[in-house]
């Protein structure tokens, strides 16, 4: 299972990372590298396991539905690289 | 004498007899910080000024006749990827290189009511991932014990600090080994705790479902009193389970007979160096010659939890990275047309490359048609595991291994083979898959450097590793043993 350079540009575009030429290529390598290892896990037969998602199962970690403390806005735009009154400033969002 | 030698149980007695403010605590362990920081370099933020408020704050309490709980007055440090209110937060990365927090993480509160100073914010490998600290996106930290080398990782900066007096005791965290390795090659002892027992808010996530915070401390003692301290459920995280905290100082006696001990086969194998092989194994019979038993057993599954490892956490490390995007906190992008390519320059210029490789791995395994080959599969590996772990648990109280195939290695010496340096994380990663807690404490030394013992138990019987652990260090006197450096 080796990935091609067009895969690697695919999955940096899902994770929203620009990558140089250089970085892509390194990556491709590095990936491609790990990717050999996974097929290790071929060996195991795992048709009749279930998957574990939680190593210690609990169930219904609920609380009572009442508002409580919680952030102040100005304490949660206090690290805004740009911001106005109470919303975080970004780039145009929407075509117009 | 040198107070930033001394354990907290110490330190605390001799506060208690009023014997030593917090003040001169606090003022010795910044003295040592200022001695040999340049050599060590443990710290992102050292918050010399707070910490002396607090420790005048705990002096006038014991003035005033007040009860003062055992970390009371004691400089403790906290790993760079926990929320400190008004504290520089980093994660070692440039894409927070200027977060401050707005509130502190659940463990950082706890130690505060506790009365602990928090002396500053330990260096780490970038987002915690990593098994050296050299993944740091700000600086590397060494060795205390052989300046050229790796404090291991990631908690690396905190296992530093606690080995060479810049800290009494420090908080780390753990996805795969990340406290125990480091204290293995720091020759401190660190323990991760069951998955669940102390609670994750505020502890920027790595990877959500095997994250876990626990102490570095200089000996067992100081590790139940942390715990302690730090242990219990969280209404902040619905991942912290709700079973009650026992009394872990009680567990502390020095007594195993009787106790049954497991050698999983294949954590003695995979690149182990012979010479930590016989360290960990003349351990072993230094707790058989006390009254336990030990008998080896094969987990074969063993051999396929490193692969396992690298898709289930990087897959959830690229779902909990996904929100450094430049738009709330952190590192945003400059003359970025769009917010879209404000999203992907800001990532790029952001993240290290560890951290951009773990993404991309975990994007794949999980994206549309590789899912089921990897992201799932893992899964279904893991609960192969922790069915080993649960068979093996049927017979023994306690697995005992290496917790790495070798001492602390040259810093740059693996830095070019991504698969090698991951090696040394291979006896830790499956106990973190289980969610079962691990403790490492040094049993030996190599070459210098100090040689980890790990100890695994069953889940939330951290009783019982602690005591094999006190039980180990009573009878031998590496713990008494400190790095030479002035």
């Amino acid at each position: 299972m080796k990935l091609s350079k067009a895969e690697v540009e695919h999955v940096a575009w899902l994770a929203r990372l620009e990558l140089s030429d250089e970085e892509k290529d390194r990556l491709t390598g590095h990936l491609n590298q790990i990717l050999l290892h996974f097929g290790k896990l071929q060996e195991l037969d795992t048709s009749e396991v279930e998957p574990t998602s939680h190593s210690i199962p609990i169930q219904n970690a609920f609380r009572e539905d009442v508002v409580g403390a919680c952030l102040s806005v100005e304490d949660a735009i206090s690290n805004a690289p740009e911001a106005r009154d109470d919303y975080f400033v970004v780039p145009q969002v929407v075509e117009m | 004498m040198d107070l930033s030698t001394l354990t907290a149980h110490e330190l605390h007695d001799m506060l208690k007899a009023r014997k030593v403010s917090s003040r001169e605590i606090t003022q010795a362990v910044l003295d040592r910080i200022s001695g040999v920081e340049d050599r060590v370099r443990a710290y992102v933020t050292v918050t010399a000024d707070e910490a002396l408020e607090a420790a005048r704050a705990v002096d006038e309490r014991i003035a005033r006749g007040d009860e003062i709980g055992p970390l009371t007055g004691i400089p403790a440090a906290i790993k760079d990827n926990m929320c400190t209110r008004g504290v520089l937060t980093t994660c070692a990365s440039k894409i927070l290189h200027n977060f401050v927090p707005p509130y502190d993480a659940t463990v950082v509160e706890r130690l505060s009511q506790a009365g602990a100073v928090i002396i500053g914010k330990t260096n780490l490998d970038e987002f915690a991932m990593g098994s050296s600290t050299e993944n740091s996106g700000l600086f590397v930290t060494h060795n205390p014990w052989d300046v050229t080398k790796v404090p291991g990782g990631s908690s690396g900066g905190s296992a530093a600090a606690v080995s060479a007096g810049e800290a009494i005791f420090a908080l780390g965290s753990d996805t795969g080994g990340s406290i125990r390795q480091p204290a293995s090659f720091c020759g401190v002892v660190g323990l991760k705790p069951t998955y669940g027992r102390v609670s994750r808010y505020g502890l920027v996530a790595f990877a959500s479902s095997l994250d876990q915070i626990g102490p570095i401390t200089r000996d067992v003692t100081d590790t139940a009193l942390v715990l302690q301290t730090i242990a219990g459920k969280d209404p902040l995280d619905s991942t912290s389970v709700d079973v009650p905290v026992p009394d872990y100082s009680a567990a502390l006696r020095n007594d195993v007979r009787g106790l049954k001990i497991g050698v999983p086969s294949e954590l003695f194998a995979q690149g182990v160096q012979p010479e930590i092989a016989d360290a960990v194994w003349k351990g072993i019979k230094l707790l058989k010659s006390l009254g336990a038993d030990y008998r080896e057993v094969p987990m074969p599954i063993m051999e396929y939890t490193l692969p396992t490892y690298y898709i289930l956490a990087p897959a959830e490390a690229s779902s909990n990275l996904a929100r450094y995007d430049g738009v709330r906190y952190g590192h945003r992008s400059r003359h970025s047309p769009d917010v879209l390519s404000m999203f992907s320059k800001t990532r790029d210029e952001g993240f290290g490359a560890e951290v951009k490789q773990r993404i991309m791995i975990g994007t794949y395994a999980l994206s549309a048609g590789y899912y089921d080959a990897y992201y799932l599969k893992a899964q279904k590996v893991r609960t192969l595991v922790r069915q080993a772990y649960d068979e093996a648990f049927k017979e023994f109280d306690v697995l005992i291994s290496p917790t790495s195939p070798t001492v602390a290695f040259g810093i740059g010496e693996r830095v070019d083979d991504p698969y090698q340096m991951k090696l040394a994380d291979v006896c830790t990663i499956p106990v973190n898959m289980a969610g079962i807690p691990g403790l490492s404490l040094t049993c030996g030394f190599h070459d210098g450097m100090p040689i980890g013992l790990q100890i695994m138990g069953k889940p939330f019987d951290e009783e019982t590793v602690l005591r094999v652990a006190y039980t180990f260090e009573q009878n031998t006197d590496y713990y008494k043993r400190q790095p030479g450096l002035n």
